[in-house]
């Protein structure tokens, strides 16, 4: 068994004015080591050894008699692979065996476990790996060296004549060796090494770093043990289900609870900001007290709107100039002096993250604190927002982190929606844990969508059909915009967030003008996987697609020459093209489209191969995929992730859409909220860029690329591009 | 009403309407939390369970229609050969991600390999379309599925 780790501190040192490390000893409890990483960004280099330090205190690794290396995960597990990654990177530097260590997800705690990139504890932007690469590495190395220190104090022997290999260290001339368990009392009790006297691994004697072979680390899910929040069943415990408001800004004026209650099982209904909720014994109750429930909404202050008329607003937006996100050269003067212009308007729906598990939160409130379990991915911000709202000290409010069944970017909701909904019920009855289970339909019809987009991108051609001038409006709601997120997401009134992956097109174009104009509206909005570029790598892939053929030239010939400033967007296209057979003879029907977009610092290309049908309708046969991500830390995870953001991106191209009327939501279950399934799944092969940058996130990367991809295919097959999203046409 | 279920060869008797789907009895009652709510309109797949080998949908299905039926979960299917070979492939191809599907798609798979021993693509994909992965690891369930019935015969 694991042991608990007391919380007073053995030894506490300052090794360098770069950082420190910290010793946290309990009795016999083994080793457990601090590392203090810096504030801001991890070193970048590949190698990353040295990394500065600065003030802050984390504990990653703990070694137990038992001879188990617990790992502790600041990030949360919700599909991309984490638990494995960070964990690969400690085993790497430990030189630990594989099957020995276990991964645990961290507590909140912000100054230890923040997220480097943005000094909160949160996940996302496709950053675990990132943030954390030369962090998880020197927690690894200093513990093996204090492992080292441990055992050439009890063997008397020079530090420098021991190995560590697969969880053991030997002493060969002497023939010694014990485990990390049995050394693992006396090294905590060893001096903490000086950072700068840790050499982290060459790149060419890692073990796991980009290696094939290792496990995956969130077990228990293939044989139904792994638990998520959806599972947490606590003595006691009442399940909430929520009469949430119809339309955007609706709100509660009076309920009458008197036939719900008459629902066996069902024990309290109580009002809340968002709705009124039905608190029941169990899930099923709720669910029926929930539909029994009457409830009055004042829609006096609600959005009315409906999609249609949005988009032609949108559209209307798109005719003017707005505030500008970037510009170089004299795009308005030289786009109105072009021979050659093409003009192409682009329409991006609401879309919903749709994640398997609908949102739930578990939250148990007594006088003293507030316990919560949650697939949590912004513990500083959760934390922070539900002690605000209890008025308790942050530290009063305990954050357990559970897997997540998806998120996307769901369950990072700046404003804590839904884990205040579960607070807000809880503190009601306290005492009392209780389980908020939001239904799929809650699910669907909760806002927080991928926002509505309209773009308008004009480019003029030279002589040589190469692109002079480019100017690309675009109109939606801005994501940080009222969150915490604003301060460092917005600058002069620009969402970063709104024109990423325009703003810094890649290509080579003397004139550029970016502009965004940004509308104010009730439907909520977030962060969906790969944000921005979620709508940007569609217009600008689909506009360079256009210039080509325009030009004359080859898709992706036309780009490369485009690229020459950006040899990693061009390393994943040569790359795909190479692999993918671009050019060669297809199958009777068979058209190929490309595109390549670099989000989050990574580079991903692709090449769809769609097949047109007789009766006009199109499937995606294969999607082949060159991603260049830096060091790849785990090529398995990055392929797995390559194929999930290419089949969610697939969905969004194909089906998905949340359309308004009246102000409600028309969708509301997977029967007309449509995603991929099996049967629309291409086949799909990825190629890793081989590299020695730094690492990059996966996550996200391999989103954005898809649906351009598929629409540059279908017009090759049509001679005409689609722009509004989803497509038209495919075979569902 | 008093019902007694057959869930995984053990016997339950419960207190529970009869017209609580059998999801919720099984997570709720029983506390077997491994078949999981996805959408409550067997639209997803997620609650996918077997009723003497078949799969079905338990969050639509009432409990009183199970009564006297060999309900198998994920919990219960270390006795079944094909659903050893699923979950052996699924580990071996690495197919979750955050795994919360893959319960029900696991069951699927077992029971298409069960009826199919060598499911071609169309095969699998009218087995496991009602099965959503919004993580979309379909290309590697695909794969799995092939390799369990590799394995198999």
């Amino acid at each position: 068994m694991l042991h608990r780790i007391q919380s007073s501190p053995a030894a506490t040192m300052r090794t360098s004015r770069r950082g420190f490390l910290k010793l946290v000893a309990g009795t016999g409890a083994g080793l457990t080591l601090a590392v203090n990483m810096p504030a801001v960004a991890a070193d970048s280099s590949a190698t990353g050894a040295n990394s500065a330090g600065n003030v802050d205190v984390h504990a990653f690794v703990r070694i137990t008699p038992d001879d188990t290396v617990v790992v502790m995960i600041k990030h949360l597990e919700m599909g991309q692979g984490t638990f494995t990654g960070l964990t690969t990177l400690i085993a790497e530097e430990l030189d630990a065996r594989w099957d020995q260590l276990q991964p645990e997800h961290a507590p909140v705690d912000t100054a230890r476990y923040k997220n480097l990139h943005w000094g909160a504890q949160g996940t996302g932007g496709s950053s675990a790996i990132a943030n954390a690469f030369t962090q998880m590495r020197i927690a690894g190395a200093t513990a093996r060296a204090m492992l080292i220190g441990a055992a050439a104090e009890l063997w008397q022997v020079a530090r420098r004549d021991i190995s560590v290999s697969q969880g053991v260290v030997s002493h060969t001339a002497s023939g010694r060796s014990a485990t990390f368990g049995e050394l693992a009392t006396a090294a905590a009790n060893q001096p903490i090494p000086a950072q700068d006297s840790l050499r982290l691994k060459d790149p060419a004697d890692f073990i796991y770093i980009g290696k094939e072979n290792l496990r995956r680390k969130d077990t228990g899910k293939t044989n139904g043990t792994a638990v998520f929040t959806q599972d947490i069943q606590l003595p006691g415990m009442l399940v909430a289900v929520v009469a949430h408001p119809p339309r955007f800004g609706s709100e509660v004026t009076g309920f009458d609870a008197s036939d719900a209650l008459k629902v066996k099982g069902v024990v309290n209904a109580v009002q809340i900001p968002s709705g009124v909720a039905v608190l029941a014994k169990d899930t099923w109750a709720a669910m029926q007290g929930r539909d029994a429930l009457k409830v009055e909404w004042d829609h006096s202050q609600a959005y009315r709107g409906n999609s249609t008329d949005m988009m032609a607003d949108f559209r209307k937006r798109s005719e003017k100039s707005g505030p500008v996100a970037s510009s170089r050269g004299n795009t308005s003067s030289v786009l109105g002096q072009a021979e050659k212009v093409i003009s192409s308007s682009f329409q991006f729906p609401y879309l919903a993250h749709a994640t398997m598990e609908p949102m739930n939160c578990v939250a148990l409130i007594n006088d003293t604190g507030c316990e919560l379990w949650n697939g949590e991915q912004l513990q500083t911000i959760d934390q922070a927002v539900v002690a605000a709202n209890l008025g308790l000290p942050a530290d009063k409010v305990k954050i357990n982190t559970l897997f997540a069944g998806g998120s996307f970017g769901r369950r990072a909701n700046p404003n804590s929606d839904y884990v205040l909904e579960a607070v807000q019920i809880a503190r009601q009855v306290k005492g009392t844990p209780v389980k908020l289970v939001w239904t799929r339909e809650d699910d669907t019809r909760g806002g927080y969508y991928r926002p509505a987009y309209v773009h308008r991108v004009e480019a003029a051609l030279d002589a040589d059909g190469l692109p002079l001038a480019w100017q690309q409006r675009i109109v939606g709601q801005s994501i940080a915009q009222g969150t915490a997120f604003e301060a460092f997401m917005i600058k002069d009134g620009i969402d970063s967030t709104s024109v990423e992956g325009a703003a810094n097109l890649a290509y080579s174009v003397p004139n550029l003008r970016v502009e965004l104009h940004t509308v104010k509206l009730p439907v909520t909005v977030q962060w969906w996987r790969s944000v921005g570029h979620t709508h940007t790598a569609f217009s600008t892939e689909v506009v360079i697609d256009q210039l080509a053929k325009a030009a004359g030239k080859d898709a992706v010939a036309y780009r490369l020459a485009l690229l020459k400033e950006h040899p990693r967007h061009a390393g994943a296209l040569k790359l795909v093209a190479e692999k993918s057979g671009w050019g060669k003879p297809l199958a009777k029907g068979h058209y190929h489209g490309v595109a390549v977009h670099e989000s989050f610092n990574s580079y991903v290309a692709q090449v769809a191969e769609i097949a047109v049908h007789e009766d006009g309708t199109f499937t995606v046969e294969k999607v082949t995929c060159a991603v260049d991500c830096g060091v790849a830390v785990n090529p398995n995870i990055i392929r797995a992730q390559m194929e999930g953001g290419i089949g969610y991106g697939l969905s969004a191209a194909l089906m998905s859409e949340i359309t308004l009327e009246d102000g409600q939501v028309q969708q509301s279950n997977f029967h007309d909220y449509q995603v991929a399934r099996m049967r629309h799944s291409p086949q799909i092969e990825v190629h890793i860029v081989p590299s020695a940058e730094a690492p990059t996130g996966v996550g996200e990367p391999g989103t954005p690329p898809i649906a351009p991809a598929i629409a540059n295919a279908l017009a090759a097959a049509t001679g005409e591009w689609q722009t509004v999203l989803p497509l038209k046409g495919a075979r569902l | 009403m008093s019902v007694t279920l057959q869930i995984n060869g053990v016997q339950h008797q419960l207190e529970v309407s009869e017209d609580t789907p059998l999801l919720w009895v099984l997570r709720d009652h029983i506390e077997l939390t491994g078949t999981k709510f996805g959408c409550g309109i067997a639209m997803c797949g997620a609650c996918t369970i077997h009723l003497d080998g078949q799969p079905v949908r338990s969050c639509s299905m009432p409990v009183a229609a199970a009564v006297g039926r060999q309900i198998t979960t994920i919990e219960g299917l270390a006795s079944n050969a094909a659903a050893r070979a699923v979950q052996d492939a699924w580990d071996e191809l690495q197919v979750p991600q955050c795994g919360y599907c893959q319960s029900g798609q696991i069951m699927s798979a077992t029971a298409l390999l069960s009826e199919n021993s060598s499911p071609d693509d169309a095969a699998i994909d009218a087995a496991m379309s009602g099965n959503i992965c919004r993580c979309a690891t379909y290309p590697r369930i695909r794969s799995a599925i092939k390799s369990a019935s590799e394995k198999l015969s």
